[in-house]
């Protein structure tokens, strides 16, 4: 995020889009609900279904499936042609306008309607309400990424921001919300196939001989490596070999379950580290048991890159080890000896390496955590990022053309399909189905339906109903529910036993290779 | 700073800000003005009547909570006068439902004391399982709080426990509406609120129905709330467990992005309850069902406790030499034949910072691939 969470309170309209915040982020949506309730602040929500939050919405835009930069560059043909931009802002700090407004043209409300199936005044209204607020706010999540388009999805909010004046004030800003606990720390510390800590470059020769300096060793690969959904493509090819897969289950969470599955079988060599034995566990060759979070030492880092401490509770059962120590022994096994005392001597060597965490250090984090950028031991931390000017000088404008997403419905597979999650359970299920309360609440996968749809298909509540797509098919119960517009259904993709997955399309975002996960095509038949 | 802007708090001349009440502007000073009603961040109520204080030309005490702060005005916040009314305020709160604890026939002077006696004497079945953590008996005890001309209440309702983590036992709630506060102004989701009229006032969700069929969301927020033994997680329900015997662990919540601050509380090694830490960002207390009440996975029996090595089709438990030198011996194999490139790694959004960095070290570093990445994007 660019502003803290705190700030979600000081906006005078916030717009939220791609994220069922209630449901996945429970705590930062009571911030947007307070706003609205106790600060009077306007809320835009632009989400195919019709998700808790838009109970508290002033405008609710249902677009259709994928049709995001649609929208967004309606909302900005709008705000251009009336003048409503902050001239001021976009004069000092930003370049590129000119392409924008030559690409935004043709997005009048009614071609977009066309589009999207928003209505040409709903969108002119939004616009209107996003454009005069004094500091208004973007939270978007997984809905605005999981998209072939996801990029583009996320530069257009970017731009509409930017458009605004919204970046680098109270209030505002671009804030994405990650999903997983440390989505950001793994990404600040270099757990992506380009850039070591704190982004730094792999094929930056002066990074690269710093790192490899100060790691001891002759060269660094200095070529960026595969993302994760490239390297189940390549396993599938037989070009790589080994995988070492540490407290991730791709085998629930990936796109097109099974050729995933064909994937890790391919294999040579499977290690999976884990507290439980996960579905991709069972795949392995070697299993490692390493421990929970409630019984190691060491940070995560928020969605709004604050440092926060994790702290040991419990010893471990049995004989499972510390992440940081196997990792280590294998190391020292494989002839590079890693000798560390304590993950706070670990948080030594990150300081030292990367500009960004310099200043954390465990002393700092004992009664609050960090902002990072924290460039030095005095350093207060940076909860809203850049104030006065860009982190990297002026703010570009991206000029980007809707495209369609990657599977549409046809007639066959005459329905949109798109997933996500629930409240009662996280992720692949992997700790959320260790509670009996909370599988009683969320207890199997359903398929959301509309009213209109289920009629159509003579679907009563609870029955069960076949869903396929063109790579796979699962049966689950029908759920009637509001919340779904028709001609779209939807799955939580938590459940093994009826995965989500093997039915998504596993088409990627050209730039982040982020899986469709969001769009896809479907026929369901009573079970 | 405007020169009228003082109020005079026990003699001493304090300054306030607009819209803050007597009693913001006591705690902003370090004076102690006992609360039980009040929840920081949401409206006053008044309800409890206990934060009552003196203005000096006011005929009756004033509730602190709720009343700002004005030029020139005149407060004190002890005396015994003060004093008589909490207590009067405490013994009917006390008469007012099921609170048998000790602190009804207590005679002494020290809470030390009590404690001890409270320990020795009673039985863990029928103990309060608020108890010692109940603001209700700590004010009773610094008060003397002793209804003993109030009998109490008979009770009228059966415990609700048809949910999974919420056990509400209305004979021990004191309606001071702290629940109600958490649940609208809160955490905005609008399930609970104040139902009936006089004697039959009840917190109800939703035309008083069980929580699980109201708009609950089970985030537990009203839970923490409670001051008494009204709301009580239903894994301490019945358990004769004492909430002051856990020690509690200030950590970082596991599952979304936002890293709620959470204290575990552990028990015998396990964690037997969690609770939002107030003092701090990003959640101020609040948590979510999962950050609250979704800590069972940690310690399952189907944690893995050895290394595992397959066999076949089948895994064999291994010793750690055993595994680890399989691992880099295998690693190492596949590096020589087919090149680094041959080799990923998948670290973790799951694992710390720490975790992170040296996985992707070891990578770079060892295996020699910039092959590294977790599965945020999925
Ligand atoms: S658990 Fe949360 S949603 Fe349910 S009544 Fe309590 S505060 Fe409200
Ligand atoms: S308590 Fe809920 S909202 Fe807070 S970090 Fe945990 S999962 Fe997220």
């Amino acid at each position: 995020m660019t502003n803290p969470i705190k700030d979600i309170e000081k906006a005078r309209v916030i717009l939220i889009t791609g994220s069922n915040t209630t449901e996945n982020h429970p705590v930062l949506s009571s911030y947007v609900k307070r706003a609205v309730t106790r600060y009077g602040a306007k809320l835009i929500v632009a989400d195919p279904r019709k998700i808790r939050i838009v109970r508290f919405a002033d405008i609710w835009l249902r677009q259709n499936l994928g049709t995001d930069v649609a929208w967004i560059n309606g909302m900005m043909h709008v705000i251009i042609r009336e003048g409503l931009y902050d001239e001021e802002y976009v004069n000092t700090r930003t370049v590129g306008l000119e392409d924008l407004k030559k690409t935004v043209e043709k997005y009048t409300p009614e071609y977009v309607e066309k589009i999207t199936g928003i209505p040409a005044d709903q969108l002119t209204e939004a616009a209107r309400m996003y454009a005069g607020a004094e500091a208004a706010s973007i939270l978007y999540a997984m809905g605005i990424t999981q998209h072939i388009s996801g990029t583009d999805n996320v530069k257009s909010l970017a731009n509409l921001a930017m458009l605004c004046g919204n970046v680098g004030v109270e209030g505002g800003g671009v804030n994405p919300l990650r999903g997983q606990n440390n989505v950001q720390g793994a990404c600040d510390m270099g757990g992506l196939p380009n850039v070591y800590t704190g982004y730094q470059k792999v094929d930056d020769l002066a990074a690269n001989t710093r790192m490899a300096k100060a790691w001891g060793v002759k060269d660094l690969p200095g070529k960026p490596g595969l993302t994760a959904t490239e390297m189940i493509q390549k396993a599938h090819e037989g070009e790589l070999k080994a995988l070492y897969i540490i407290g991730e289950n791709p085998m629930v969470s990936d796109p097109d379950l099974n050729h995933a599955e064909k994937s890790l079988r391919n294999l040579e060599f499977l290690v999976v580290q884990d507290i439980f034995l996960t579905e991709t566990a069972r795949e392995a060759d070697v299993v490692l048991p390493s421990v929970s979070y409630a019984e190691k030492d060491g940070t995560f880092t928020n969605t709004e890159r604050k440092v926060q401490r994790v702290r040991k509770a419990l010893d471990p059962p049995g004989e499972a080890r510390q992440d940081w120590r196997i990792i280590a022994e294998i190391s020292t096994r494989m002839g590079y000896a890693m000798e560390y005392e304590s993950p706070e001597a670990v948080m030594e060597e990150i300081a030292e390496l990367t500009p960004s965490y310099c200043g954390i250090h465990y002393d700092r984090l004992e009664t609050d955590g960090i902002h990072w950028p924290c460039t030095g031991s005095d350093h207060p931390g940076t909860p809203c990022l850049h104030m006065d000017r860009f982190t990297c000088g002026l703010g570009v404008f991206h000029a980007i053309e809707y495209r369609e997403p990657d599977e549409l419905p046809d007639g066959e597979y005459p329905l949109f399909l798109t997933t996500g999650r629930v409240m009662y359970q996280y992720h692949t299920g992997t700790m959320t189905m260790k509670s009996d309360g909370l599988n009683e609440l969320a207890p199997r996968c359903f398929l959301e339906i509309s009213p209109q749809d289920a009629s159509r298909y003579r679907l009563e509540d609870g029955d069960r109903v076949k869903v396929a797509s063109r790579r796979g098919e699962i049966e689950v119960r029908a759920k009637i529910s509001e919340k779904a517009v028709e001609g779209t259904v939807f799955l939580p993709f938590h459940y093994a036993a009826a995965a989500a997955n093997r039915l998504t399309n596993a088409a990627l975002d050209p730039t982040a290779k982020i899986p469709e996960y969001k769009v896809c095509a479907v026929r369901i038949e009573k079970g | 700073m405007d020169a009228n802007q003082f109020i005079v708090m026990n003699g001493k001349e304090l300054v306030f800000e607009p819209g803050e009440t007597i009693l913001d502007v006591a705690r902003r000073n370090g004076i102690d003005i006992p609360t039980l009603c009040y929840l920081k961040g949401a409206s006053p109520t008044g309800a409890c009547r206990i934060c009552l204080v003196e203005v000096e030309g006011a005929r009756n005490l004033v509730a602190s909570c709720a009343t700002p702060a004005a030029a020139n005005m005149v407060v004190r916040t002890e005396s015994p006068r003060i004093r008589e009314a909490r207590r009067l305020n405490l013994e009917l709160l006390l008469a007012s439902g099921r609170h048998n604890c000790l602190v009804q026939e207590m005679d002494l002077e020290s809470w030390a004391d009590f404690q001890l006696k409270a320990m020795k004497g009673q039985d863990g079945g029928e103990l309060c399982p608020a108890y010692g953590e109940c603001r209700l008996q700590e004010l009773a005890v610094k008060y003397q709080a002793r209804p003993k001309g109030l009998p109490p209440t008979d009770t009228v309702y059966p415990v609700e426990d048809v949910n999974p983590f919420i056990v509400r036992d209305f004979s021990r709630c004191i309606l001071c509406g702290r629940c109600v506060q958490a649940c609208n102004e809160i955490q905005v989701n609008n399930a609970i609120s104040y139902g009936y009229r006089g004697a039959q006032s009840k917190i109800v969700a939703k035309g008083d129905l069980p929580l699980v069929n109201s708009d609950c969301v089970f985030c537990g927020e009203c839970v923490q709330a409670c001051p008494v033994g009204a709301l009580v997680p239903k894994a301490d329900y019945g358990t004769g467990r004492l909430p002051l015997e856990a020690r509690k662990v200030r950590t970082t919540c596991p599952y979304c992005g936002v890293g709620c601050q959470i204290r575990l509380h552990v028990d015998d090694g396990k964690i037997v309850r969690v609770t939002g830490v107030q003092e701090v960002g990003p959640n101020y207390g609040s948590l979510c069902v999962k950050g609250r009440f979704g800590h069972d996975f940690v310690n399952h029996p189907d944690r893995l406790k050895k290394p595992l090595i397959k066999d076949g089709d089948r895994f064999r438990e291994a010793t750690w030499d055993e595994a680890l030198d399989l691992v880099a011996r295998r690693l190492g194999e596949i590096k020589e034949q087919a090149g680094p490139d041959a080799l990923g790694l998948f670290t973790s959004a799951r694992i710390t910072n720490e975790e992170n960095y040296l996985a992707q070290k070891f990578a770079r570093a060892v295996l020699g691939t910039n092959n590294v990445d977790h599965c945020a994007r999925l």
